[in-house]
């Protein structure tokens, strides 16, 4: 167990030292989507409407925060590793080295995560400038567990794909719907039926309403939670097999 | 150190490696001379644990490939063919990330990578980016990243490709150095003069099968240490004799209309050559 945490912090030793040089320019360039969604939607099409009595400002930046964690963790830990793989070929001397897949995929995970908390709590720290949202040790841990799910869903994508264009299809196939549809900007409580359950289907739909729940003050609804973090496991376990199996 | 039995990897209908059966001994410089696509990177990969075998076992240090990677992993250290290099670390944190992923100790780390870097030539480098070295740098540090753990056995995929003629010996002189302080050392090559100035022994490869096997000397021996060529009709003829007086002689009975006739040393190539019928620098070979 000890050597299996160490393996992992070894790994994620290296894609530290390259985000220590360039942190600023990372978190200008990722906070800049989700400023955009704010000024866009919560100021400009969002002003005066109210959704289930609050502002639509206090509704959405709960949902922009879980859609930045996506985004950030599914890029932090898929894109490097993507490059890794397929363009340094420096994949491989993970693989060589005696350390568990268990240790590479945890490794290679953690600068998703973390790069996925920097850019949520910065746009956080934005959002209670301007709103009442309210943190509590619930929204930090679904924050956490959203991190990691995608940072997770990342590295299993990096895993799969089989050249550079792969991973954009992904982008655009996976994340660009739950992005518009993942109840980011509008409510899913009145949507007709079947189509609330194939959204349900997407984990950012989860993230946001725990989030939400927690940032306004509501009941938390736990079952999104768990659904969330079932993501989550799933994701991990079938980049373990990926892993496992990926020897050709 | 190594040991292969009837090791196959079969890729769609591409026979990479076919019943490959070797032994490499504990303390030689053993080279694997062979065109491209002959199966050289395969064997390295398989041996490496980075790809499975279609069939057949083979064993580093008496661990199986495939059922004790962890064991195997410790034992070798490996420079690619191609460049396995994160180019946005520094040299040292190259070097470093790799004595982590090994299990050094702090102390340690920073003794052996100030050690190694040394030992190729790149001390002054160690601050720089990978992305900012020239390419036979970069190739000294895939070496000097290799020997971090002290591995008793070092795979090289063709370690001079691509480099200059200084480079190049700057890298022998390493094996040798490293050979002498006793690594066993398997590389693969397809340059014959790479094969016959380094390694004690030479196994030739040819579509995945070994076909020759044996010390440079031992190799030259069975065709004849002398080799005659001579153009007749446009085309080059080569004879081979056990000596330079019986290669003189035959080159003295000649007929006046045979030309342009050269006496030498026989070499690899040569017995490559007649055991295939072709070049082994002759490029692209692959099955059918
Ligand atoms: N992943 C793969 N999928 C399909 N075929 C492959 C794969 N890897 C290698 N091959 C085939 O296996 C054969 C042996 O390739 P290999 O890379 O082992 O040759 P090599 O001796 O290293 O050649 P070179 O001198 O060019 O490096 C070639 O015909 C190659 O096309
Ligand atoms: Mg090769």
């Amino acid at each position: 167990m000890v050597k299996i945490l160490k393996d992992s912090y070894s790994v994620w030793w290296a894609d530290l030292r390259i985000l220590k040089s360039l942190w600023q320019r990372f978190l200008i360039t990722s906070l800049t989507s989700p400023v955009l969604y704010l000024l866009a939607f919560g100021f400009g099409l969002g002003r005066g409407i109210e959704i289930g009595g609050v502002s639509y400002i206090e509704f959405v930046i709960p949902g922009i925060i879980a859609l930045t964690a996506m985004n950030a963790s599914f890029n932090g830990a898929g894109m490097k590793l993507n490059v890794d793989r397929l363009f340094y070929k420096c994949f491989d001397e993970l693989l060589m080295s005696p350390i568990s897949s268990l240790s590479i995929i945890l490794g290679k995970s953690l600068i998703g995560v973390l790069r996925g908390l920097m850019v949520s709590s910065a746009f956080l720290a934005i959002g209670l400038a301007i709103s009442s949202t309210r943190i509590t040790p619930l929204f930090g841990l679904t924050l956490l567990l959203t991190c990691f799910t995608f940072s997770f869903m990342g590295v299993l994508a990096a895993l799969l794909a089989k050249s550079h264009q792969d991973m954009a299809t992904f982008s655009s196939l996976i994340l660009t719907p739950m992005t518009f549809l993942g109840g980011t900007f509008f409510s899913l409580r009145d949507l007709p039926g079947w189509l609330k359950m194939i959204l349900h289907l997407m984990p950012l739909v989860h993230s946001s309403r725990c989030l939400r729940a927690e940032a306004l003050g509501r009941s938390f609804p736990w079952a999104s939670f768990l659904v969330l973090l079932a993501f989550g496991i799933a994701f991990f376990l079938v980049c373990l097999s990926v892993l496992k199996r990926s020897s050709v | 150190m190594i040991v292969t039995r009837n090791l196959t990897k079969v890729y769609g209908d591409i026979r990479a490696v076919e019943d490959l059966n070797l032994e490499v001994r504990p303390g030689e410089i053993f080279g694997f001379l062979g065109p491209n696509g002959a199966g050289k990177t395969t064997t390295i990969r398989i041996l490496t644990t980075l790809t499975k075998p279609t069939s057949g076992n083979a064993w580093i240090g008496g661990f199986d490939v495939v059922s004790q990677p962890q064991e195997v992993k410790k034992m070798f250290g490996v420079v690619q063919q191609h460049l396995s290099l994160d180019r946005e670390l520094t040299v040292w944190e190259v070097m470093e990330l790799h004595a982590r992923l090994h299990g050094l100790g702090s102390r340690e780390r920073r003794k052996r990578i100030a050690e190694l870097l040394d030992y190729v030539g790149l001390a002054k480098q160690a601050e720089r980016r990978i992305g900012e070295l020239s390419g036979g740098m970069k190739r000294r540090v895939m070496v000097a990243r290799a020997l971090i753990h002290h591995p008793r056995l070092l795979l090289l995929d063709e370690p001079t490709v691509g480099l200059d003629a200084q480079a190049r010996r700057r890298i022998w002189e390493l094996i040798r150095r490293l050979n002498s302080e006793g690594a066993t050392i398997f590389l693969t090559t397809h340059y014959i003069e790479e094969a016959e100035a380094l390694c004690h022994r030479v196994g030739i490869i040819h579509r995945g099968r070994l076909i020759a096997l044996g010390s440079p000397l031992e190799l030259r021996l069975r065709l004849g240490l002398a080799a005659v060529e001579t153009l007749l009709d446009d085309r080059v003829h080569y004879r081979y004799f056990p000596s330079k007086e019986e290669a003189t002689a035959y080159v003295q009975s000649l007929p006046p209309e045979v030309k342009m006739i050269v006496v030498r040393d026989s070499n690899l190539e040569d017995v490559f050559v007649e055991l295939t019928g072709r070049k082994v620098e002759d490029g692209e070979d692959t099955e059918g």
